[in-house]
């Protein structure tokens, strides 16, 4: 076990630093960053300037050394469009990012938890197949037009959510639905196809043999032992949703770090980018542990060492 | 005396399958009576039909299906939960997997109590500490507090035992309880079953494919085959006298030192159980019978060798004797 | 599930992508007007049934251009993103899971390394960025998802190879000496294609769903390419005061993804290949 957890820590870390190496490449895809950072109306000269003051001029090894390192202090560089640390804009940003995808994980787990129980209970029956049509549709959905269809059904028409920023927490709403959305179908999936083997299972006939009721049985006995794919598919599907969050936040107008990113990436404004990049990738990396974690603690064949 | 269980009749059918054909049993208090077939002849089908535990899409019907003062085929799924696991309780063929992986022993089995009895944690906890004493697993203390995946196949046979008994039951079905394990081990469940079936007046339903089993164990048995049961007789007068052909070919199946000759073949059975249709009429064993007759397609007649020793087929009492 | 159920959700999916298909290869032949053709003093114009007129079935868009043509050649488009992107990256993840689930050891962490790597970048963000900076065009939005969407036919591949490779078969033909690629393509990839398809057909509806969402925030394929998440983010403005603007590129490509997942689902079944996770 002990082992196991090593290897795993190992492997994060390399990918942490891979992906160090990835953000920083990427923002110099475009071949000169400097252009693109000096816009289609810039002269030579500005460029020049541009490559002097941003430090382009030096070899790229040096710029991506300098980089890291500073990223492992917290210092993510300077945004060109805010002229402002980056640290500071991702800290101001970053709680409405994170609250959105916990908003979006709750929501789908209370949907798909529930859901994925009830057609396990009625397999093979109207309700199951009605609940798995759902994941179906759910699945053929883009979030991006669901957002909006919901901005003008409930925003519009209905008037009873607002429909951009988060001045109040019912501005999270609608943007954690949506961001459920796209989570909702696997999990159901996963939880019920979980609770038909753990329903067909021994102690499952050993719980009801003993006399216990329903609920004990479906929901201690059952569920638990279903439960534990169930954690770390979600602690991964928050990963991706604070991932995705940035077609979310840009329906919504949620100044979240995705949003942030998509402005940056609309302005040239590359610390931003890879810092931001960065940064998700880390978040994932660390949901991924905890899901490893968790899941030790939930087995209790795993904890044993 | 009332018996503790009498079934009569029982049907199970499972969509087009007519997995127990008209069964019927009665165990009286302090009894073990063994249910003996070949797999797939609706032994086990007979418990979970008794138990109300059939898988969904199984349909139950029966003449009588009486447990104690309860009649069970009156009884809805509450009312079945609430006699299971209280007088009512039943152990499993796979130890491995019927204790759940999640939680310590302590939990799996303090819950019964929770269910069936008003009583404190504390007092359940001693009571599951006392029944696993009583199973003869060593510092049960320990053992409440461990998980399923450390302990032992045999272990977990005693631990399922024990958690059977929790609530004093008056009637202790246990379906293959040793078929799973080590030849030792299978020993030793079994002198304990026996043990506590003396001690506690259990009535046991004893479901196993293994006559050497039923030799030690019965006081009365029931072959199975085809879901019917084929003959019924106290374990004594079933070994001395066994009538119905199936019986006589399970028993031919076995080597007994002394009697069977060493130049001659063990017997075996050609064929193997057909799946029945419902609206079967005549001896499902007749493909497979040596005696078979045109008539053995028609009715079959129960007939009796004994007050207490019935069999189904056509042919008369003494046949074998004339043979 | 019921079987007749089943067949009818997998011939609904069936005709949905064969139609779409159909409407992409003939889309000239079908469109009644040039899907580029503006007319300023046109726009707006509600789908027939809404008041509009039958010269444009489905109305006219901001620019006065003709719906249906616009919806009808935007099919192009999600088809052609969803089968390039499903072959670029189908190549990559399926010689890297088979790569490593054959051989085990250390090239089996190495492609783990390389999955676990590329589930932690963020995709939708290094997308838009790559777009963003090689420019705007069809071929980069094929490539950069091709080389971003492999990680499932990564996983699979590699799973799948592994059950196979202790197969008895495998074991004769390296008893008979076969070679390492004859193994490999005669001997797994057949024996694994079936599962592979089916990610093949989740994978296509992803990447249609990413070409969309790019395109509507504005990094996708650029304008005036009629692709449907294009034709949500153009529409988006209007949305207000003609619904349907969003709500007709929108319920097609709703459509359109839920008859491939249909398919997939279906096949699944057909092909044996395990259920979903």
């Amino acid at each position: 076990m002990l082992r196991f957890l090593l290897r795993r820590l190992a492997l994060a870390i390399l990918v942490c630093l891979t992906v160090l190496v990835v953000s920083f490449t990427l923002t110099r895809l475009s071949g000169d960053l400097a252009v693109a950072i000096a816009g289609p109306n810039a002269t030579a000269e500005d460029v020049a300037i541009i490559r002097k003051n941003y430090g382009l001029d030096r070899p790229l090894t040096v710029q991506f050394v300098d980089w890291a390192v500073h990223a492992a202090e917290g210092d993510l560089g300077r945004s060109y469009q805010y002229r402002a640390p980056v640290a500071d804009l991702i800290r101001d940003r970053l709680p409405v990012t994170l609250i959105l995808g916990l908003t979006g994980l709750v929501i789908a787990l209370l949907t798909a938890i529930p859901l994925g129980v009830l057609a396990a209970t009625r397999e093979g029956t109207l309700l199951d197949r009605g609940i798995m049509l759902v994941a179906l549709l759910g699945q053929a959905m883009p979030s991006f037009w669901l957002g909006l269809v919901l901005i003008i059904w409930f925003g519009l028409k209905l008037q009873w959510l607002p429909i951009s920023g988060v001045d109040t927490w019912q501005g999270y709403i609608l943007p954690g639905i949506v961001l459920a959305f796209s989570a909702i179908p696997a999990l159901m999936r996963l939880t019920r196809a979980g609770m038909v083997d753990a329903l067909a299972s021994d102690y499952i006939r050993t719980a009801r043999a003993k006399g216990l009721s329903l609920a004990s049985i479906v929901l201690k006995h059952a569920l638990r032992n279903a439960a534990m794919p169930v954690v770390s598919i979600a602690a991964v599907q928050l990963g991706f949703m604070l991932g995705g969050s940035i077609v979310i936040e840009t329906i919504f107008a949620l100044h979240g770090i995705g949003y942030l990113a998509w402005e940056s990436i609309l302005k040239s404004d590359f610390p931003v980018v890879q810092s931001v990049v960065l940064l998700l990738a880390l978040i994932y990396i660390a949901l991924t542990l905890l899901a490893d974690a968790m899941n030790a603690v939930l087995d209790p064949r795993l904890r044993a060492v | 005396m009332s018996p503790v269980l009498e079934v009569s009749n029982l049907r199970v059918r499972f969509g087009q399958t007519a997995a127990v054909r008209g069964v019927s049993l009665r165990i009286q208090r302090g009894e073990s009576h063994c249910l003996v077939g070949e797999s797939g002849c609706g032994k086990s089908v007979t418990a979970l039909a008794v138990m109300g535990l059939l898988a969904r899409g199984a349909e139950r019907q029966a003449d009588v299906l009486r447990f104690h003062d309860h009649d069970l085929s009156q009884l809805n799924e509450r009312g079945m939960s609430r006699l299971r696991g209280d007088k009512l309780a039943m152990i499993f063929q796979e130890p491995m997997t019927s204790l759940n992986p999640a939680y310590t022993i302590g939990s799996q089995m303090t819950e019964v109590l929770a269910r069936h009895r008003r009583i404190d944690r504390r007092a359940a906890r001693e009571r599951a500490a006392e029944l696993l004493g009583r199973v003869g697993i060593t510092a049960p203390g320990l053992r409440l507090g461990q998980y399923p995946h450390q302990l032992s196949g045999g272990l977990r046979q005693r631990v399922m035992i024990a958690t059977a008994l929790l609530c004093d039951p008056e009637l202790l079905i246990a379906d293959e309880p040793t078929t799973a394990l080590d030849v030792t081990v299978q020993a030793q469940i079994l002198r304990l079953l026996q043990r506590l079936q003396r001690e506690l007046g259990l009535a046991l339903l004893l479901i196993t494919h293994d006559l050497g089993i039923v030799a030690r164990m019965a006081q009365r048995v029931s072959v199975m085959y085809a879901g019917q049961v084929v003959e019924s007789a106290p374990v004594k007068a079933l070994f001395a006298a066994p009538t119905h052909p199936y019986t006589r070919g399970l028993l031919e199946c076995i080597p007994v030192p002394g009697t069977s000759r060493r130049d001659l073949p063990l017997g075996s059975i050609p064929g193997t159980v057909p799946r029945i249709a419902p609206g079967f009429v005549g001896c499902g064993f007749r493909d497979r019978c040596a005696q078979a007759a045109e008539v053995c397609a028609g009715t079959v007649p129960t007939q009796r060798m004994a007050d207490d020793h019935a069999y189904l087929c056509r042919l008369a009492p003494g046949w074998s004797a004339a043979a | 599930m019921n079987l007749s159920v089943r067949s009818l959700a997998t011939t609904l999916g069936g005709v949905i992508v064969g139609g779409v298909l159909l409407v992409a290869i003939f889309a000239p032949l079908l469109a009644p007007h040039d899907p580029y053709a503006q007319d300023l003093m046109r726009r707006l114009v509600p789908p027939e049934w809404m008041g509009g007129t039958p010269l444009n079935p489905l109305g006219t868009d901001q620019l006065g251009r003709d719906y249906l043509s616009r919806l009808l050649y935007g099919a192009r488009i999600s088809m052609l993103i969803g089968t390039m992107a499903v072959v670029t990256s189908g190549a990559i993840g399926i010689t890297l899971g088979v790569l490593g689930g054959y051989f085990g050891g250390r090239v089996d962490d190495m492609v783990m390394f390389v999955i676990t790597t590329r589930l932690s970048i963020p995709l939708i963000l290094v997308a838009l960025t790559v777009v963003a900076l090689v420019g705007s065009s069809l071929t980069v939005v094929v490539l950069t998802l091709g080389l971003l969407l492999w990680d499932r036919f990564a996983v699979v591949a590699r799973t799948t190879t592994m059950q196979v490779r202790n197969l008895d078969y495998i074991a004769a033909a390296q008893a008979a000496g076969a070679s390492r690629v004859h193994i490999l393509l005669r001997e797994v990839l057949p024996n694994i294609v079936s599962h592979l398809v089916v990610v093949a057909t989740l994978e296509m509806a992803l990447a249609i769903l990413l070409e969309a969402a790019l395109s509507f925030l504005g990094l996708g394929v650029p304008p005036p390419l009629p692709s449907w998440g294009l034709m949500i983010a153009e529409g988006k403005d209007y949305m207000f005061f003609s619904p349907w603007v969003i709500m007709i590129p929108g319920i097609t490509l709703f459509v359109l993804v839920l008859g491939i997942n249909l398919l997939g689902d279906g096949l699944r079944d057909l092909l044996g290949a395990g259920r979903r996770v």
